[in-house]
């Protein structure tokens, strides 16, 4: 870290009387009242805040189930459950646990921490961050309405083919998990875009990457690896989710299916999950080390190398799941090498942390306590780990109660200390009050005792034999006292965990008031006042702090509009916009405010998704029309009829509103959405590479359909689309827009023609099922293009269009392109199924 | 202690090389852990005493990098010689098959005059001399698993997967399906029998020759 490039040192604002400058803010960034108030809200502290209680109850709802699953386990002929019940709560507690609570947890600790600790007033996208939150709730309800109703899935929460296909799980148990997963991913994927997004592009000036707080860097990582990890399992789920609704085989053998590819699809996402897990837990512990000890972090450079090497290894893993599927030793080796290679970055970061301990003076407050849980409990998890990855041992270990105990002392270890660490430590900025003293202590030592007794022997009751997800051992009494230990600590750690609960509220609602900043934190969050405004701060940092440098600070100028933009003179939401690498000041956004539009956009998609479930069909275009609609709202009100003048952020720096920059947030974002949606195309492609060379029964028996005459339409309709990246380029204006219309639609009669014409029965071979999907990507896709150009032109006939604002037009050609060169590789992979037979 | 490692399903009392050699390698892997354990432990309580500037790089790079690449690549290189050892190979090893259905186990292996014979969730093996077991599924994946044996392979349809077992001494083993395949898992037991190989137990003269 070097001092402040000189460049960017821009000279402060006049001051102002703080309370005016608080009032008009407020005015402007403050959520509605009311109840009313809650639906429209898009301000990031009250979202990511909500993102995060709601995944504590989910928390709750699975730590009981936990203790079901206990109960039966208890002795060895249980009668609690019954065996379709036991399996469909171990199910459903797998999949709570990993969807509905750890993954919204960390993207609300995101959302609600990100602007903090960059210093800027919110997220890149407000409204997507509430259409998240929405999506997040209606899915995680679908789910928990099955359980009451005892639909729930029960196919365990990787939902292996052939179990969890149409002929041996009927019933929508399996579909509620796929629609029901599939829905509450939209959260992840939007938290991944408007994460990436905020972290890239909303840095105070001068904060280089380099000089970036490490939290930042960890969830850059995080939000990264949930662009590229996400894709392959929804993907899988889309394709089960059609093989069971409409019988197009992708995974059923005799019709040229394998269930090995819905694994290796399943387990590209589910190994970088388990990264994507820890990161954001890591990055709340190189952020909190260095505060508890007094000093700075040890290893900043070799910390982000880390994170680096963790996004990039977690990729190349995902076999290590399937060791025993029969995949060649020699492939078992490589992928084993990848496992042990992981943890050399994982050792970096702990021995890191280590070294910032030594040089500084460790104070034993509690959330360095949760954080020496967190050591004893995630180095033993990820040692296990190491010996998992070793291809013998796991022949034996793997999918017994030995796995169980690894992948909670992991989860627990790796997230769960971490966010309880977190939550001590932050609760002061959360609820600007602090702890009474003793109680959080004592749930402390409790749940380590309760985590401990309940898992550590577990590693034992694997290795003398107990498979996981059963429900009864009656002939192995071996087992009894094992099991039972677990069980009877899994009681005291629910009780550890409901002191914990406990400690928390009784903090919000008597707690001592703390002074502002009571950790002396080095991060921009603790230059807030308190309680956390809305708009965060009333003026924008002009630096990154110095290492080293108390935020609080800065606090006072920040407060008095001495910093950046200050205040809402303009009436609207603004904030600051820099370049990616340099952190050079670049525009000013101007972001929507509240609205129920996110609300009425999920629920349109959760009308779907219930239309799937009862089997409606037919009906389903209907939502997906009303999700068009909405989409349309939603950029028109991102329009503007008419040019604005610049917005001077500092007395000599004037800077273009985001309507007249080339480079806006949204183009950013469709960048990550483009990014995930190539992830699942390439995922695609694999499967149908996968399919073709490994799969049992190929070549399909019957012969492809088609000759000359569709491989010429096929190639006219990437023209056409080639075309239409023409137009885009061309002048801005209305006959440009209106061409683009028209080649779009071109493109789309012909690949329609094009199915009707060549496509078999896609119900027929996992080849022509593939080549259907396949062609229905490319229409979907041109389908997008049209709309962008239909949009482009709509505003070309109002008058909203000029040179000066290239915004929209921009953003269509990112559409446009991706479309034209989707559609020129599927057609190539096409043609080149027919010539090669 | 080692009483509560024993066990009809215990991969802690092997009963033939395979397993032994895997279980040699989970007790000196946990010598290892607990070392490092016991490392970090260590390490984290010293510095709780007076500030020290150990230069940054002997945290990230010798302990971070070397150190642990250094104790990887012992166990990575145990753990690769050690699964080549115990791969099937091709030296005319008995052959049997095991057919995974919800919820069992069908056995075909040959009788005492060399013609299949087929029985449910027992498998009759010869003592003393590797014994490759072919695992097939016909609906969903199971995996095949007899703990004092050897490790476990998974049953999948549409493919056929090889796991070399071996036991030492005649006598009974059992055998448990070890991936979650729905209401019948955790009772879709078996056990595995191995004879002296010069007298064939009744099962596999009485039944013989009698393949459907
Ligand atoms: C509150 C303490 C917890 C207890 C007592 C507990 C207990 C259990 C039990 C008994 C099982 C079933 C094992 C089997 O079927 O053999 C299980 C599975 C699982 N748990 Fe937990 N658990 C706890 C917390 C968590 C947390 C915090 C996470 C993740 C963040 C988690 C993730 C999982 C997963 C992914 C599975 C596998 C489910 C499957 O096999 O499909 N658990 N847990
Ligand atoms: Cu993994
Ligand atoms: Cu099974």
């Amino acid at each position: 870290m070097t001092a402040p490039d000189k460049g960017f040192t821009l000279s402060p604002n006049p001051p102002q009387h703080a309370l005016h400058l608080h009032r008009e803010l407020n005015r402007v960034w403050a959520n509605d009242r009311g109840w009313w108030g809650q639906i429209t809200a898009v301000n990031h502290t009250t979202l990511g805040l909500r993102f995060m209680a709601t995944a504590l109850v989910f928390f709750a709802i699975g730590g009981v189930l936990a203790m079901m699953l206990r109960a039966q386990l208890a002795t060895p002929a249980g009668v609690f459950l019954d065996t379709e019940l036991y399996n469909q709560i171990f199910t459903m507690h797998g999949s709570i646990m990993m969807f509905l609570f750890a993954i919204p947890m960390l993207e609300g600790l995101g959302i609600w921490l990100l602007p903090k600790i960059l210093g800027t007033r919110d997220m890149a996208f407000p409204r997507l961050t509430a259409l998240g939150y929405w999506c997040y709730l209606f899915g995680g309800l679908i789910m928990l309405t099955a359980l009451l109703f005892g639909v729930a899935p029960r196919d365990g929460w990787f939902m292996y083919t052939p179990l969890s296909g149409a002929t041996h799980s009927p019933g929508i148990n399996a579909d509620i998990w796929l629609l029901g997963v599939t829905f509450v991913e939209i959260s992840a994927l939007a938290a991944a875009i408007e994460i990436t997004v905020t972290i890239l592009r909303q840095r105070p000036p001068g904060m280089t990457l380099t000089r970036m707080p490490l939290f930042a860097w960890y969830m850059l990582g995080t939000s990264v690896m949930m662009l590229v990890g996400f894709p392959p399992l929804i993907l899988g789920s889309v394709l089960l989710e059609v093989e069971r609704a409409f019988n197009w085989p992708f995974f059923e053998v005799a019709r040229g299916g394998d269930p090995l590819l819905w694994q290796h699809l399943f387990w590209l996402f589910g190994h970088p999950e388990v990264y994507i897990i820890f990161l954001p837990a890591a990055g709340a512990i190189s952020t909190i080390i260095p505060v508890m000890c007094r000093t700075q972090i040890v290893g900043y450079g070799a910390i982000v190398a880390a994170i680096l090497a963790l996004v990039f290894l977690s990729f190349g893993l995902w076999v290590h799941h399937m060791f025993t599927v029969g995949i060649p030793h020699m492939a078992l080796a490589f992928f084993s090498a990848a496992s042990a290679l992981v943890a050399v970055p994982t050792a970096v970061q702990i021995f890191a942390w280590i070294g910032t301990m030594w040089r500084g003076q460790p104070q034993m407050h509690l959330p360095m306590l949760h954080i020496m849980g967190f050591f004893l409990t995630f180095v033993m998890g990820g040692l296990t780990g190491v010996m998992l990855a070793i291809v013998p041992f796991n022949w034996q270990a793997h999918d017994t109660a030995f796995v169980t105990a690894h992948l909670h002392y992991v989860l627990i270890g790796g997230f769960v200390f971490p966010m309880m660490a977190a939550a001590s430590y932050w609760m002061p900025l959360i609820s600007g009050r602090g702890r009474i003293k003793g109680l959080g202590e004592a749930a402390f030592w409790v749940i380590l005792l309760g985590f401990h007794g309940t898992f550590f022997v577990m590693h034992l009751t694997g290795l003398v034999g107990m498979p996981r997800r059963i429900d009864t051992y009656p002939d192995n009494p071996e087992w009894i006292w094992l099991n039972l230990t677990s069980s009877i600590f899994s009681f005291v750690l629910t009780i550890g965990f409901a002191l914990f609960a406990i400690d928390m509220v009784l903090q919000a609602l008597l707690g001592p008031r703390t002074p502002r900043d009571p950790w002396k934190g080095q991060t921009l969050d603790w230059a807030m006042m308190r309680p956390t405004p809305s708009y965060t701060f009333a003026s924008l940092s002009t630096r990154p702090l110095t290492p080293g440098q108390p935020a609080g600070e800065v606090a006072l100028r920040l407060a008095r509009g001495e910093g950046l933009l200050p205040g809402a003179p303009r009436g609207r939401r603004e904030f600051l916009v820099t370049e990616i690498g340099t952190g050079r000041p670049d525009h000013v956004a101007i972001l929507p405010g509240n609205t129920a539009l996110p609300l009425a956009m999920s629920a349109m998609i959760g009308g779907f998704v219930l239309l799937m479930l009862a089997g409606l069909y037919i009906l389903t275009p209907l939502a997906l029309a009303g999700v068009g609609v909405l989409i349309w709202r939603w950029g028109r009100s991102l329009t503007t009829p008419h040019d604005h003048p610049p917005v001077s952020i500092a007395p000599e720096l004037s800077l273009p509103v985001h309507h007249h920059s080339r480079a806006t947030l949204v183009q950013s974002g469709i960048v990550c959405l483009l990014v995930a949606n190539g992830t699942l195309f390439a995922s695609l492609l694999f499967g149908l590479g996968f399919l073709t060379v490994v799969a049992p029964n190929w070549p399909a028996p019957l012969p492809l359909r088609g000759g000359m005459t569709e491989a010429i339409l096929t190639v006219a309709a990437v023209g056409a689309l080639a075309l239409g990246s023409l137009a885009v380029r061309l002048r801005i204006g209305v006959v440009p827009a209106i061409t683009g219309l028209a080649v779009n639609l071109l493109a789309l009669a012909l690949v329609a023609t094009l199915a009707a014409m060549a496509l078999h029965d896609p119900t027929n071979h996992a080849r022509d099922a593939l080549r259907a999907v396949l062609t229905g990507y490319a229409g979907l896709h041109v389908l997008m293009s049209a709309g962008f150009a239909g949009f482009v032109w709509q505003m070309a006939l109002r008058g909203e269009l000029s040179p000066n604002r290239p915004g929209v037009v921009a953003n269509w050609r990112l559409v446009q392109d991706y479309t034209t060169v989707t559609a020129a590789i599927v057609a190539l992979v096409v043609i080149w199924q027919g010539i090669a037979g | 202690m080692l009483v509560g490692c024993d066990g009809p399903l215990s991969t802690l009392s092997p009963a033939g090389p395979i397993a032994a050699e895997i279980a040699w390698l989970w007790w000196a892997m946990l010598a290892g852990a607990a070392l490092l354990t016991l490392m970090v432990g260590v390490l984290v309580a010293m510095s709780f005493g007076r500030p020290r500037d150990i230069p940054e790089r002997r945290w990230t790079v010798t302990l971070g990098v070397w150190f642990s690449i250094a104790v990887l690549s012992v166990v990575l290189a145990t753990g690769l010689w050690l699964g080549e050892r115990i791969l099937p190979r091709d030296d005319g090893a008995v052959t049997v098959h095991a057919h995974g259905f919800q919820w069992g186990w069908r056995f075909t292996q040959p009788g005492a005059d060399g013609q299949p014979v087929e029985t449910l969730d027992t498998l009759y093996i010869p003592a003393g001399q590797p014994v490759d077991v072919l695992v097939t599924s016909g609906d969903v994946i199971h995996a095949f698993w007899v703990p004092r044996l050897a490790g476990k392979i998974d049953a999948i349809p549409g493919r056929e997967n090889r796991l070399r077992l071996q036991a030492d001494m005649p006598g009974r083993f059992d055998g448990v399906c070890a991936e979650f395949c729905g209401l019948g898992h955790a009772v879709m037991r078996f056990a595995v029998i191995a004879y002296p190989p010069d007298a064939p137990p009744e099962a596999l003269t009485q039944l013989e020759g009698a393949p459907e």
